[in-house]
């Protein structure tokens, strides 16, 4: 039973980091109606800029917060020196141009901090165990991701439901052209969501960079379930993005704990070790194709698109 | 003018004569990882690569040495085409270096056909100890699955009862825990094999383990993984709980970052920083005073055997490659003072060897370093030999 806790709270604390870089890229997609590939590129940014910071201030908070705002600073310069030119544009000119932005963040990163990569340390206190239930202890970071996750995910619940910024996003997820006609400055809110959207990837970047490392191409990997969680949710909602990071996350943690188990009751224990990892992998895009065929506009649509 | 052209054909030819006999240069490839986070290693064979040559004074019995690095990007398709690019347009005499078991193989054909001799510095796929095994191929390592198995016994010794198995889902993963599930006596309870080299968080596998029951827990994550490993270990609160045995997952790169998360956690290795013989003691000192603030790892180690293995067979034959079959002999003997002490092949061109148990310690500098405690096998052939067709 705490086996299956464990993997839960595992499953947990991936889905929720997900739903960062998730919720960022269906704002931009949903209301900039922008295709960002270069997304994972200001993931990978975050983490840099964290494994740097912490290293200059000698102090992991501090260099966690410097390197948010940094982030978000690198996401409003990219969308006022590139993303710009790009709206309006054809969906191919952004996967084109989003594809050089990752090539041209790629070799800014091995030119400025070498090809090796970097690691970030954690301070004792996070580093250590904690006991959550009798008998049952879990890694202090791990929890602390999760916290932080769920706060900002409260964070942006109010900010998108409860504030004026939050209903102009709104708006301009269910129809941009209106919202710009209604005389709202459509320039500085599109900067801000880009912002906004970068922050909270270089957020998800460097709190895996202590459980993973930061390394030059990271970002693209979980681009692709970042994807694949905005295709499940549905383009431009922050409820479906939480909703299908969460399934993502427990599918992928759960699938890979209990799956290599299952197949060893049907398979010899040869093909299972080897199939198990590679099947287990695959269970996210089966997910993801059952809900395009049931569901094509995604579990939770944001409007007329 | 047209005698006058055919003159100076005819010297050019003359001129050319003596280099076709002779060789002007000795050339080398050597294919390693020198992007990404496992860049370290690369850089640490080709560090120690290139003190066997300054040691040598950059000459092979008298002719100059050029060595081409290529980075395989840890991809076995592209470490496939730079072994191509070295073989087909550099015309390598000798090919050395690899990592990565699966870039091996995947690398390997192009260099039998062309029989370029090869001199593996890391790399163990246990194929290659076997059937497919050449004549141009050579090792100074050893194969996958020995080291595990060096640690089976002892966790024996140890009187270890039941073990959990982690390792990546690629060639020298699946090698490593068949190795130690092969001389370890008592139960495997469980098994896990990852997603190499994307899956760096282990949560799901170290929850099962500990869920397991196991007495202990047997892991091989080499380079940048093995640092995620062991503190997710900790962090997850089984360092302390559960004994942890390892083979290539706590080295000189990845100690510096694994901190106390490595102390006390014991593996098996063929090269320790310690062994007390002249030629290591050389390697070490001038690899610590060329390379200021890096210490040499077994990958090092290895790869400055493999440059010594080329040198003695040059010298052998004086300098005149053209002749495989003598070339192949003189590689044979393996004439040459080994950073391990003494060093012989068996039939298959991988080395017979001892293997010993290595502690992490805080060192005289009070620096973690890496420490010989026992030696746990002597003279350890590795178990594909016989299906080996070379005698």
């Amino acid at each position: 039973m705490t086996l299956f806790i464990e993997q839960c709270l595992n499953g947990l604390q991936f889905g929720l980091l997900l739903f960062l870089l998730a919720a960022g890229l269906t704002l931009v997609f949903g209301i900039m109606d922008l295709v960002n590939l270069a997304h994972g590129s200001l993931y990978m940014i975050g983490a840099y800029f964290a494994a740097t910071f912490a290293a200059w201030t000698g102090s992991f908070v501090l260099g966690a917060v410097l390197a948010l705002a940094a982030t978000l600073l690198v996401g409003m310069a990219v969308e006022v020196i590139v993303m710009r030119r790009l709206y309006g544009r054809d969906h191919i000119d952004h996967v084109l141009a989003t594809f050089g932005l990752i090539l041209f963040f790629d070799e800014a990163v091995r030119l400025i901090w070498g090809p090796a990569g970097l690691s970030l340390s954690l301070p004792p206190w996070l580093s250590q165990p904690v006991q959550i239930l009798p008998g049952m202890n879990y890694s202090a970071y791990r929890l602390a991701v999760i916290v932080v996750t769920l706060a900002v995910a409260g964070f942006l619940y109010v900010l998108v439901m409860r504030t004026r910024i939050g209903m102009l996003i709104r708006a301009g997820a269910s129809n941009r052209e209106m919202v710009g006609a209604l005389g709202v400055n459509i320039k500085l809110l599109y900067t801000l969501v880009f912002g906004l959207g970068a922050a909270l990837a270089g957020l998800a970047g460097l709190m895996q960079a202590p459980i993973l490392t930061v390394q030059i191409g990271m970002g693209e990997n979980i681009l692709i379930l970042a994807f694949v969680i905005t295709v499940i949710g549905g383009i431009g909602s922050i409820r479906g993005a939480l909703v299908a990071a969460l399934l993502v996350g427990f599918i992928d943690t759960l699938g890979r704990a209990f799956f290599p188990d299952i197949l060893r009751m049907l398979l010899s224990k040869e093909a299972a070790a080897t199939a198990a990892p590679a099947l287990s992998s695959m269970l996210i895009y089966l997910l993801m194709a059952v809900v395009l065929v049931v569901k094509p506009e995604g579990l939770f649509s944001a409007g007329n698109k | 003018m047209r005698k006058a052209l055919l003159a100076a054909s005819a010297a050019v030819l003359l001129a050319a004569g003596p280099a076709v006999a002779q060789q002007k240069t000795i050339k080398i490839g050597f294919v390693s990882t020198f992007s990404g986070p496992t860049a370290g290693i690369g850089n640490d064979m080709r560090n120690s690569f290139e003190l066997a040559l300054d040691h040598m004074g950059r000459k092979m019995g008298g002719i100059p040495v050029e060595v081409i690095y290529e980075d395989d990007g840890l991809k076995p398709d592209v470490g496939k085409q730079k072994t191509e690019k070295l073989i087909e347009s550099d015309k390598v005499d000798f090919i050395s270096g690899y990592i990565w078991s699966n870039v091996m193989l995947a690398s390997l054909k192009p260099i039998v056909d062309s029989k370029t001799f090869l001199v593996i510095a890391n790399a163990g796929p246990s194929q290659i100890a076997g059937e497919l095994c050449s004549s141009t191929v050579f090792s100074t390592s050893w194969n996958n699955d020995q080291t595990p198995q060096a640690m089976g016994l002892y966790m024996n010794q140890k009187g270890v009862k039941s073990v959990f198995l982690i390792g990546p889902n690629y060639a020298a993963g699946k090698d490593m825990l068949a190795g130690v599930a092969s001389t370890f006596k008592g139960k495997v309870i469980g098994q896990e094999l990852t997603t190499w080299p994307s899956q760096l968080d282990f949560s799901a596998e170290l929850a099962k383990a500990k869920a397991s029951g196991a007495e202990a827990v047997f892991v091989f994550y080499p380079g940048a993984a093995g640092v995620q490993f062991l503190n997710q270990y900790a962090a997850a609160g089984l360092k302390g709980t559960i004994p942890l045995f390892t083979a290539f997952t706590i080295d000189e790169l990845s100690l510096p970052l694994q901190k106390e998360n490595a102390i006390g956690v014991t593996g098996a290795q063929e090269w320790v920083n310690d062994l007390p013989n002249e030629a290591n003691k050389k390697f070490v000192a001038d690899y610590r005073k060329k390379y200021t603030g890096l210490r040499p790892t077994f990958y090092g180690a290895q790869s400055y055997d493999a440059a010594q293995l080329i040198n003695s067979a040059v010298v052998a034959t004086k300098g005149d490659l053209s002749d495989k079959t003598k070339l192949q002999k003189a590689m044979e003997k393996a004439d040459f003072k080994s950073v391990r002490g003494g060093f012989k092949f068996g039939n298959n061109h991988v080395p017979i060897q001892n293997f010993y148990l290595q502690d992490v310690v805080k060192d005289a500098d009070g620096q973690l370093s890496l420490k010989t405690v026992a030696t746990i096998v002597k003279d350890n052939q590795d178990q594909h030999h016989d299906k080996c067709p070379m005698k």
